[in-house]
């Protein structure tokens, strides 16, 4: 759990606002993640959950607000930089690169590493937090299932070492045995070190293993807490956790 | 036996003559499959790079090779030149805008190239013209061992590239998705000049090997060839690099057939009757999955 310890967090998103063209997407969004934490972002379809973790990631530029990681200000940095800081993320959909192999991929999850060994210990690592994707190392990445595709866009993303996790939508479309699989998966990769900020639309899975959530609304942060606590406030079971 | 003879002559013909469309279809398909852009000054860079070759060797005094090399890395330049300057302040502008810029760039290319060599046609050094093999009445000049000696080597080399090499997998991981290749740490900007650079300079060897070929070259010859290497890349399936090079050698096949059995005044019907038919029938190409366009 996260301690009210005094040290900076290592992701601090301060009164961002965001657009897509026209819309106004975030509104002065403020959150969070310590090290070592899950973080989980909860909310309905468009409550501007994906578009946070694309703000991090600096595949958006928010307009106001800052975006701070380990100290520094990533707000508009381009997304092919903040690879390099430490910040990986599993994009919604997957989008896994259909028509290459599944070595290809996780290669692709390194690209900006140039330690060769360490890149070797770390596909060892994926294969074995993975064992089905070792098993379709050279099967093109487009004919594994949906589950399997989750977990080389999981792969992938750790390939690069990051420091902190961002994982958009884990659980769609899987059948609830995998969603129960992955969820292991992320509780483990946290434990090994990652600090993970996952956005999910399961919010009943996604507080079960997180520390600390925070509740998004068409735009707005509207309630955050301990993960246990709005698993057992009113409002988020009435809202998101079907009664 | 006289017809069987014709015919595989033709064949020696269309293919080097193919050849020549392949290479500059694998850069217009490269470029497609990148930025998803026609991208119509695609032939002018060709005609620019057949200028560099013949300055290279009637000013410079240098050999073919030599002369192939300075005109595939200043014309490589020159392509990603053209990049930086009229394509990338377009990246999130609608693709009809670049399209657009693109024709603009073509027209600026050719009438800019005019004012500087004059618009008379100049007259390649005649090369490789004594050499010839001879098989049973098939005759195979010194030229076209050239063009299909070069045209394989670069294609092996480009192969490697895009298959084996990092910059290789981040091109193709950046023209499959370019969001998610930035994500995986590829500079996509990067990668989107370098394939403008891989695929001018292509097009500028083809330039230099037409000029050898034909003897003649002049500041509006990338215009047809240009549209023919597009016919060539859509019809292989665009953003495809081995349908680029079969669809290349087909069309140059097909136009010498035409003009070896019909009449060469039909050559380049026959190419754009290709073109209708294939976006009549198979309008994804040979190679291409008819899948739905990425969102």
């Amino acid at each position: 759990m996260a301690d009210a310890k005094k040290k900076e967090p290592m992701l601090a998103i301060d009164g961002i606002d965001v657009f897509y063209g026209a819309i106004h997407a975030l509104k002065g969004v403020s959150l969070t993640v310590n090290e070592g934490e899950i973080v989980t972002l909860i909310g309905a379809n468009g409550a501007g959950k994906s578009t946070t973790l694309r703000t991090i990631s600096g595949l958006l530029a928010p307009k106001k607000g800052s975006v701070r990681f380990l100290g520094k200000d990533i707000a508009g940095m381009k997304a092919h930089k903040v690879v390099a800081e430490g910040i990986s993320q599993v994009p919604e959909g997957r989008r896994i690169f259909a028509e290459m192999t599944v070595m290809e991929n996780l290669d692709l999850g390194a690209f900006i590493r140039k330690d060769r060994d360490g890149i070797e210990k770390d596909r060892k690592m994926v294969f074995e937090r993975f064992p089905r994707l070792l098993e379709r190392k050279d099967q093109l990445a487009g004919t594994l299932s949906g589950g399997e595709q989750q977990m080389l866009a999981m792969g992938r993303a750790l390939m690069s070492r990051p420091k902190l996790l961002l994982l958009d939508e884990p659980s769609m479309g899987l059948a609830p045995l995998l969603i129960r699989e992955i969820f292991e998966i992320i509780q483990d990769i946290n434990r090994a070190g990652t600090t993970v900020l996952l956005v999910e639309q399961n919010a009943n899975m996604a507080l079960s293993i997180a520390n600390r959530a925070y509740v998004l609304e068409t735009g707005r942060i509207t309630l955050s807490g301990s993960a246990k606590e709005l698993a057992a406030s009113d409002e988020v079971r009435k809202a998101y956790l079907g009664g | 036996m006289e017809l069987l003879q014709q015919v595989v002559q033709q064949l020696i013909n269309g293919i080097s003559l193919g050849s020549i469309y392949a290479l500059i279809a694998l850069g217009y398909t490269m470029i497609y499959g990148i930025i998803k852009l026609i991208n119509f000054a695609h032939g002018d860079i060709y005609m620019v790079g057949a200028y560099i070759g013949f300055f290279a060797i009637t000013q410079g005094g240098f050999s073919v090779v030599p002369a192939l090399l300075i005109s595939l890395v200043t014309t490589g330049l020159l392509g990603m030149l053209v990049e930086r300057i009229a394509y990338r302040p377009l990246r999130k502008a609608p693709r009809i805008s670049v399209l657009i810029t693109a024709i603009g760039v073509s027209f600026f290319i050719e009438y800019t190239s005019m004012y500087f060599v004059s618009p008379t046609p100049r007259t390649f050094p005649q090369m490789f013209g004594d050499v010839a093999v001879s098989i049973g009445g098939i005759v195979i000049n010194g030229q076209q061992m050239l063009i299909l000696g070069i045209t394989a080597v670069l294609m092996v080399l480009l192969t490697y590239i895009v298959q084996k090499t990092k910059t290789g997998k981040a091109m193709r991981a950046a023209s499959f998705d370019t969001e998610t290749a930035e994500l995986m740490g590829i500079n996509s900007d990067r990668i989107i000049s370098i394939t403008f650079g891989i695929g001018s300079a292509l097009a500028a060897v083809a330039g230099v090997l037409v000029g050898i070929y034909y003897n003649s070259i002049d500041p509006l010859m990338g215009i047809m060839p240009g549209l023919k290497a597009f016919v060539a890349a859509v019809l292989g399936g665009i953003g495809i690099l081995p349908g680029a090079v079969v669809g290349g050698l087909i069309l140059g096949v097909v136009e010498a057939l035409v003009s070896g059995f019909v009449s060469s005044t039909f050559r380049d019907a026959a190419a754009f009757a290709i073109l209708i038919l294939v976006l009549l029938v198979r309008p994804a190409g040979l190679f291409g999955k008819n899948t739905k366009e990425k969102v």
